[in-house]
């Protein structure tokens, strides 16, 4: 990675010299020394009944993450309150990335908002799954014509299942659920694994619209 | 509500008085005069209000405008004054700051650098991203700026988005031999 | 905290905080936009020294769509199915200011059923945001059961909706020249018996939210907006008139029919996260009577729809507009400009959560917990989507 100029590079993140507690004085490159470089690597999909049995474990625990990136978010109180609870399929919302394993990209992702959901889905612990609720995740929907808004969320992030309408109600996202459950029981849900083995391919489309870079390659 | 107009007029030689309804009034006051007449409805005539900062792009002729919308919570009356300023090709247009009347007005003078390219100069942090993260196109809210090139451009359509005329569409689809068949029967039928 | 807390840490000439991260006496802290304590999509940077914020910085636009731009693309009635996304959680304001706009400057009448109708449907959205925002304050101190309650009553609202409109969250009833439709049979009386569920709830909230002692010894002197900066920073609705300033677009600027309801605004002087909550809570139950009022007022049937142009062909002659309503934060404006061409020159939003979450908000949450920075930004209804547009 030859280093040249950025001009959108944070300042946070510029080559900077900081005193080290024993008073040395040493150079830091934050984005090299403060983040892991490691790349990622695909997890062993097995076979048989204990594959068959870790699959079911984990359709019926899906633990959403609890990020509203778009307007389709409104539509998650309702899920997790009485009326519709989805509760009662094992889906619950969790607050950090690290916990869940169910991204819900709700509705149009705005370029800034996508640089922070790649963040919060590199986090998660594997296998993850991402569900995409709208038609601007399909197509862009509304705002195909925006300037900062994506069209197409399989182009930078594995989609497992898409939940059209604008907005979907609560039954159809718990329907896109049971679905999702369908698929994990299938074995078809290692989506995360393609993301992992076409990362070339995913960064560079995701570094052609996110020119404010400014994290390491890989958010571990 | 009079009276604020009547002073624009008089001191300030404000033109173009368009009285929308009772109690809305747009008045086109000189650039160079702006912050006086501001100021004075502020501190005297009891326009305490500053409702928003905001742009209109007159491309073909040549201006920019900038719109002060201020309210009168007394007499229940706004005012909008309009500014406008030589357009620019290449945006940088420049207009003094408010921000020391309103502290909130840095914030829609931040959003009209970014998005019209207006500076003001002075008004603190105006430099500083804050809608858009990593933009290095023109500011997109110029009228020049072409929203669809750019996502086609930068985005990845799916395809599917192409519209037909229905008329002609419905008869290629119909007889694909002879596209003009029914034009010519209908003729044909008037004809005869 | 008792004591003063003002003057630390130290501060420059200019009234900015000395802050030298390198010293290890403060924290960069980010809040949001992934968080459980914040509304919506957007993020807080704060600076802290301990648990106090001593400097604080909203970044919006992570749900920057480019409306204004997007609706200089559309024909007047394109503009509708585009605009009502411009606030989520409440819709039918958008609705309203963008067909009253259009109204306005191509010069039509709307019909008097027309009004109703469209004062119904603005008092429902309402309704429906207050049930949930209400119990929503006590949830960011971790009492959540209000807001269970309430997300179920909030339920059979849009169920209301979606018999009068077809649409549960998107309605895309008010267009310009009047409404979509009628009132279906029956509703008067459907609407009623929830209103009823709505009552008990009310009882039920106070009991719970209001003479609760956490609610009230931790919201209580937290978020103090002082009567002055009402005006120099731009205060709106609710959060107005717990500071003592009466602001209410509804009673000082009548539109469609306001004048001929009955209905008085709650103002209180304390200026506080309790005492919004407070006047909210009276707004919802002001917004049962009123729903009330406009179903016992309204005519039976009638006209829905003025006479409007070919709207395929619809050419609107140059001019300008401010048009204003009261959604559930506060004034709800849309400026808008026409050209003399079948499509808008210029649209801007004008949203109370602008001023809320921008200057202000940066202001209020110096020297609060960082615990009470999702109370102060519930209390001022801070909606993400109307202010990066």
């Amino acid at each position: 990675m030859e280093e040249k100029k950025d001009k959108f590079l944070a300042p946070e993140n510029e080559v900077r010299q900081v005193s080290a507690p024993d008073g040395s004085i040493i150079e830091v490159d934050p984005l090299k020394d403060y983040f892991s470089q490691e790349k990622p690597e695909p997890y062993k999909v097995g076979s048989g009944p204990v594959e068959n049995f870790l699959n079911w474990a984990r359709a019926e625990s899906l633990w959403v993450l609890g990020f509203g990136t778009g307007c389709g978010s409104i539509e998650i109180p309702p899920l997790v309150t009485p009326r519709f609870d989805m509760y009662r399929f094992g889906v619950q919302m969790r607050a950090t990335p690290r916990q869940s394993n169910v991204f819900i990209i709700s509705g149009y992702l705005a370029i800034k908002t996508l640089k922070r959901a790649i963040r919060a889905y590199e986090q998660m612990p594997s296998p993850k799954y991402i569900v995409a609720l709208g038609s601007c995740t399909i197509n862009g929907g509304m705002y195909y014509d925006s300037y900062n808004t994506i069209n197409r969320l399989d182009q930078y992030l594995p989609v497992d299942a898409y939940i059209a309408g604008c907005m979907p109600r609560p039954e159809a996202l718990l329907a896109g659920f049971a679905e999702l459950k369908k698929l994990i029981k299938a074995g078809k849900g290692h989506k995360a694994n393609e993301y992992v083995e076409n990362l070339e391919w995913y960064k560079t489309n995701q570094k052609k619209i996110i020119k404010d870079w400014n994290m390491p390659d890989y958010n571990w | 509500m009079q009276k604020g107009i009547n002073n624009l007029i008089e001191k300030f030689g404000a033109s173009d008085l368009v009285e929308r309804r009772s109690g809305l009034s747009f008045i086109t006051v000189d650039q160079t005069k702006a912050v006086a007449a501001i100021t004075h409805l502020k501190d005297i005539d009891g326009y305490t209000v500053l409702s928003f900062i905001t742009a209109a792009d007159w491309i073909e002729d040549g201006k920019m405008q900038l719109t002060y919308m201020l309210n009168n919570p007394a007499e229940v009356a706004e005012i909008a004054i309009r500014v406008m300023l030589e357009r620019k090709k290449e945006a940088g247009e420049s207009m003094e700051t408010i921000h020391h009347l309103w502290p909130n007005a840095k914030k829609w003078q931040q959003e009209l650098k970014e998005m019209y390219g207006v500076d003001f100069p002075t008004s603190p942090g105006v430099n500083d991203s804050f809608i858009l993260e990593g933009w290095d196109d023109m500011p997109p809210n110029r009228r020049d700026f072409d929203t669809k090139q750019y996502a086609e451009d930068t985005f990845f359509p799916r395809g599917g988005r192409v519209t037909h005329d229905p008329a002609t569409y419905m008869r290629e689809q119909l007889d694909p031999k002879d596209p003009q068949y029914y034009t010519k029967k209908k003729k044909k039928d008037i004809n005869s | 905290m008792n004591e003063d807390r003002s003057l630390y840490p130290e501060h420059d000439e200019n009234g900015k905080p000395i802050i030298d991260l390198e010293s290890h006496k403060f924290l960069k802290l980010w809040q949001g936009p992934q968080h459980p304590g914040i509304t919506g999509n957007m993020s807080l940077e704060l600076t802290v020294s301990g648990d106090e914020i001593v400097e604080s910085k909203t970044h919006v636009g992570y749900l920057h769509r480019g409306f204004e731009k997007l609706l200089e693309r559309r024909l007047f009635v394109q503009c509708m199915p585009t605009s009502i996304r411009l606030c989520v959680a409440e819709p039918d304001p958008n609705e309203y200011i963008v067909s009253t706009a259009v109204e306005e400057l191509g010069g039509i009448e709307i019909p008097d059923n027309a009004k109703w109708l469209r004062m119904l449907s603005l008092e429902m959205a309402r309704l429906q945001v207050l049930l949930r925002g209400v119990p929503g304050q006590a949830g960011t101190f971790a009492l959540g059961l209000g807001y269970q309650w309430g997300n179920y009553l909030r339920d059979l609202i849009l169920d209301s909706f979606e018999e009068l409109t077809g649409g549960r969250v998107y309605h895309m009833y008010i267009i310009p020249g009047g409404v979509r439709g009628n009132l279906p049979e029956g509703f008067k009386g459907r609407m009623l018996e929830k209103l009823k569920l709505i009552d008990e709830f009310v009882v039920k909230i106070d009991k719970l939210i209001f003479q609760n002692v956490v609610f009230e010894s931790r919201a209580k002197g937290l978020g103090h907006i002082p009567k002055e900066w009402v005006d120099k920073y731009g205060v709106y609705g609710p959060a107005a008139r717990a500071s003592g300033v009466m602001r209410d677009v509804r009673k000082t600027n009548p539109y469609l029919n306001y004048d001929q309801l009955d209905f008085e605004p709650h103002v209180t002087t304390e200026g506080d996260v309790y005492a919004r909550s407070v006047v909210r809570y009276n707004d919802l139950q002001m917004t049962v009577d009123m729903i009330r009022q406009i179903l016992d007022k309204m005519p039976d049937g009638g006209d829905i729809r003025a006479q409007t142009p070919n709207v395929l062909h619809w050419k609107i002659p140059k001019g300008e507009t401010y048009v204003k309503c009261e959604s559930s934060r506060g004034e709800y404006g849309m400026y808008f400009v026409t050209d003399g061409s079948d499509k808008p020159r210029r649209a801007h939003l004008k949203g109370p959560s602008y001023t809320h979450a921008n200057a202000l908000l940066d202001k209020l949450l110096i020297n609060a917990n960082i615990a009470d920075t999702a109370a102060i930004m519930v209390s001022l209804a801070t909606c993400p989507p109307e202010i990066e547009r």
